[in-house]
């Protein structure tokens, strides 16, 4: 083969090769386009004036950035001020989620470090069993004894409050200790043994050698926690009932499109939306290696 | 078939077989949950029962102290002048039966009352006791109550009665510990050493027994929290609380097994709209799992291929539609996607969406929508797998002479599915549970009369949800959240069993 004869079929090759990836970059910029189209939708609706759910233009026909202020403050031409809105306290919500997410990610977070290190470090005789209850109990339906924990929050006196609603959420943090259990079964054992043959106790152990080296995963195991109470409709809705001021946000959100409301609201749903959505986004991007060492079973390095 | 077989077969026949075996380990793997559950309880009895000979033998054995804490417990241990173990003992005791005769008794007494009246025939096995003055119907259907005043409430006396046996399974504990501590005790006393003293004991909690303290408090909320309304529910899917049996006011009481059998073929209604429901639960899954699975991975692929620029822009954009959380982005569809919607309004088209009443266009609506919220995760998932295939794998297939196509189809595919089997069924039994994109969607919807409490596009969950939330038929719930758990359970054990993690776990320890 001569030196011409090769550079076609060179050439040839990179043509061919250039047009598979001209194709590429076709499909995945429609793909682009269909993927952020109803997010950037639901950011212009938010930016809209005309309060339109299902205008025929893509863009807001006029500018404003009412439907913000409008979640935390309304103008109340009677009295002349601004007043919180009642009937959507969405400030009042927004305070609830972040107060209950702040303290049932703590107390989570306690809790799946304390057991999936007595999991994965600690040899006991009851280890196996609970190991194989921990899998039974993780197969039933979340919401399906939803009714029965209401029940008893009743008992307590703690039904439709917020209190109630991060004991729930904490409590069930018991079942999650996988990821991080595969993390802590990463970390050497002859560590631990070195510590043993100086004298450590396992209490020292697990706060002096085995959290230093745990960052990562508590840093996740945190986040996930902090995240999981901004997103959860089923418990909430059926737990607060009518209890409007104790709402999240999910819920406020949801029933602000009720057929009653979402002629008036739609465009208030959409800045709300959009308001919560930007930092759980961000935090999600951040920590998008975490979640896909989670969801593959592979522990996290880190 | 052995493994050269399978390494001969082309891709297509492997995913044929790889689907095939799913579908056929099926049976097996239920099989396989009944031994499980059967070994379980044979080990529960074999433990026992050794528990019990154990429990004979240290009586037989002990001295005094540990003969006398078989009834006063603590006895041993304060004998041998363990004062603080002892103390908590015997306040165990005193305080156990101070809980049973001022709380447990009751609700153990009232779980099986009789005599409550329904059409002037007195039924058995009625949760509470209620004393109502009757009066005659004029019309004669029956008698009305006049008086409600002292009616029990049924759902304190069944979460009462699953409390108290807790609360008895745990005494038990301690109670045989409290032995095994006096008979050990009284070991150490015998071979002439000091009994640990009160402080050396509790430093162990830190040390040895530090199990005990991490999971102490976890174990104690899930119990409340957890244990105890699941094994509610599962009372409850033996009783009538439904509808019209709604405490407080209202006595239920057991049926049985009438509420699966309802579920199955004597209520023509119920059992009707079940099969459905499962049917279109399953078709849903199947569709939902693939699409979001095969579409993922190929998206995956164009972007990481070579020669494509802007990686990370490519990925982020995707991951962006993940990140936003699922009820806005689903809820934004359903505005979109209505009849009179955006979508609709911008095509000019008129296209029922969510609301065809034959159910066809919703059906596959859910789908395509939940091919917009799961194809960027699956997308995230297998990037990182593809990074892991050896490079060294292409460039000798190369150097052999296979085109772009071949690589895929004998390299990356291959490699890719048999790292994410298990994946693929977690995914699929994921997408039995999967609540958010039919409920916000469709809300189940477009409803029919020929279904009870549900519409074409609900899945057992959001059946199970409308059940207990709409139409308060807490018994039905129970039983379909029972049957949605043995789906489940067999399918995660065909997922146990293929994943090779499950074997490796104590390879680290």
């Amino acid at each position: 083969m001569t030196n011409t004869q090769n550079a076609a079929m060179k050439s040839g090759y990179a043509a061919k090769r250039k047009a598979a990836n001209i194709v590429i970059y076709v499909i995945l910029s429609v793909m682009v386009v269909i993927w952020l189209f109803p997010i950037v939708w639901l950011v212009m609706r938010s930016f809209s004036g005309d309060n339109m759910i299902a205008p025929k233009g893509f863009f807001p026909t006029e500018w404003t950035f009412d439907n913000y202020i409008n979640l935390f403050a309304e103008w109340d031409a009677d009295a002349n001020a601004w007043v919180t809105p009642d009937v959507f306290p969405y400030g009042k919500w927004l305070l609830n989620t972040f107060i209950v997410a702040v303290c049932s990610a703590v107390i989570s977070t306690l809790i799946i470090l304390m057991i999936s290190y007595a999991f994965s470090r600690l040899r006991f005789k009851t280890r196996k069993t609970f190991l194989n209850l921990g899998l039974i109990l993780g197969m039933f339906p979340g919401f399906m004894s939803m009714a029965a924990t209401y029940n008893i929050m009743e008992i307590f006196g703690l039904k439709q409050s917020l209190v109630g609603l991060v004991i729930v959420y904490s409590a069930g943090a018991g079942l999650g200790y996988q990821v991080s259990k595969g993390f802590f079964d990463t970390i050497p054992r002859s560590l631990d043994e070195a510590a043993k043959i100086d004298g450590a106790t396992r209490n020292q152990i697990f706060w002096i050698i085995i959290l230093p080296l745990s960052k990562p995963i508590i840093v996740y195991t945190a986040l996930t926690t902090f995240l999981s109470p901004w997103a959860d409709y089923i418990f909430v809705s059926y737990f607060m009932k009518d209890n409007v001021d104790n709402y999240t946000v999910a819920v406020g959100l949801y029933n602000m499109l009720e057929p009653n409301y979402i002629a008036n609201y739609f465009t208030r749903f959409c800045a709300g939306a959009v308001l919560i959505a930007v930092p759980i986004t961000i935090l999600f991007v951040i920590m998008q290696r975490f979640y896909v060492a989670g969801v593959t079973g592979g522990a996290v390095k880190g | 078939m052995n493994y050269l077989d399978y390494v001969q077969m082309t891709t297509g026949q492997r995913i044929a077989y790889r689907i095939k075996s799913f579908f056929t380990g099926i049976p097996g793997a239920l099989a396989k949950l009944v031994k499980i559950i059967a070994n379980f309880f044979v080990s529960v009895f074999g433990t026992i029962g050794r528990g019990f000979k154990n429990y004979g033998q240290r009586f037989v054995n002990g001295d005094a102290g540990t003969k006398l804490s078989y009834i006063i417990m603590g006895a041993g241990n304060l004998l041998h002048k363990q004062i603080g173990k002892g103390i908590l003992f015997l306040a165990s005791e005193v305080a156990y039966i101070f809980f049973m005769f001022g709380f447990g008794v009751r609700y153990i007494s009232e779980i099986f009352c009789n005599g409550v009246v329904v059409d002037g025939v007195v039924v058995n096995g009625v949760i509470g006791n209620e004393s109502p003055i009757y009066e005659t119907d004029p019309l004669g259907l029956g008698k009305k109550m006049i008086n409600r005043d002292t009616v029990d409430d049924s759902n304190q006396i069944l979460l009462f009665f699953v409390l108290t046996v807790l609360v008895t399974i745990a005494f038990i504990a301690i109670y045989v510990t409290n032995t095994k501590s006096a008979y050990a005790v009284q070991q150490v006393a015998q071979s002439g050493k000091a009994p640990m003293g009160t402080i050396q004991e509790l430093k162990m909690f830190l040390d040895e027994r530090f199990h005990v303290t991490l999971m102490a408090i976890p174990v104690i909320l899930l119990l409340i929290f957890t244990v105890l309304p699941i094994i509610f529910t599962i009372f409850v899917a033996f009783t009538n609380y439904d509808k019209n049996h709604q405490p407080p006011g209202n006595l239920y009481w057991w049926v049985g097994f009438s509420n699966f059998a309802d579920v199955f073929y004597t209520n023509k209604m119920k059992s009707e709209t079940f099969g459905k429901i499962l049917l279109w639960t399953i078709i849903w899954a199947f569709f939902a799992t693939f699409t979001n699975y095969i579409l993922g991975i190929v998206l995956a692929l164009m972007i990481n291929k070579k020669g494509i620029k802007f990686k990370a822009f490519w990925r982020t954009m995707f991951v962006i539609t993940a990140a936003v959380p699922q009820f806005v982005t689903l809820l934004v569809m359903r505005i979109l996607l209505d009849d009179k919607g955006a979508i609709n309004n911008m095509l000019g088209t008129n296209i029922p969406f969510l609301t065809d009443m034959s159910g066809v266009w919703p059906k596959i609506t859910v789908i395509l929508v939940n091919m917009w919220v799961g194809i960027p995760y699956t997308m995230l998932i297998s990037s990182g797998l593809l990074m892991n295939i050896p490079e060294d794998l292409y460039e000798s297939a190369r150097i052999d002479g296979a085109n772009a196509f071949q690589q895929f189809t004998k390299i990356t595919f291959p490699y890719i599915f048999f790292v994410t089997t298990p994946y693929l069924i977690t995914s699929f039994v994921g997408n039995i549970n999967n609540f958010n994109v039919i409920y916000f969607l469709t809300a189940g919807g477009p409803n029919s009369d020929s279904y009870y409490q549900a519409g074409q596009t609900d899945l057992l969950v959001t059946w199970l949800y409308k059940l207990t939330v709409n139409s308060s038929d807490f018994n039905l719930a129970a039983v379909i959240g029972l049957l949605v758990f043995v789906i489940c359970a067999a399918g995660s054990l065909i997922t146990f069993n293929m994943s090779k993690a499950s074997k490796n776990e104590e390879e680290f320890s």
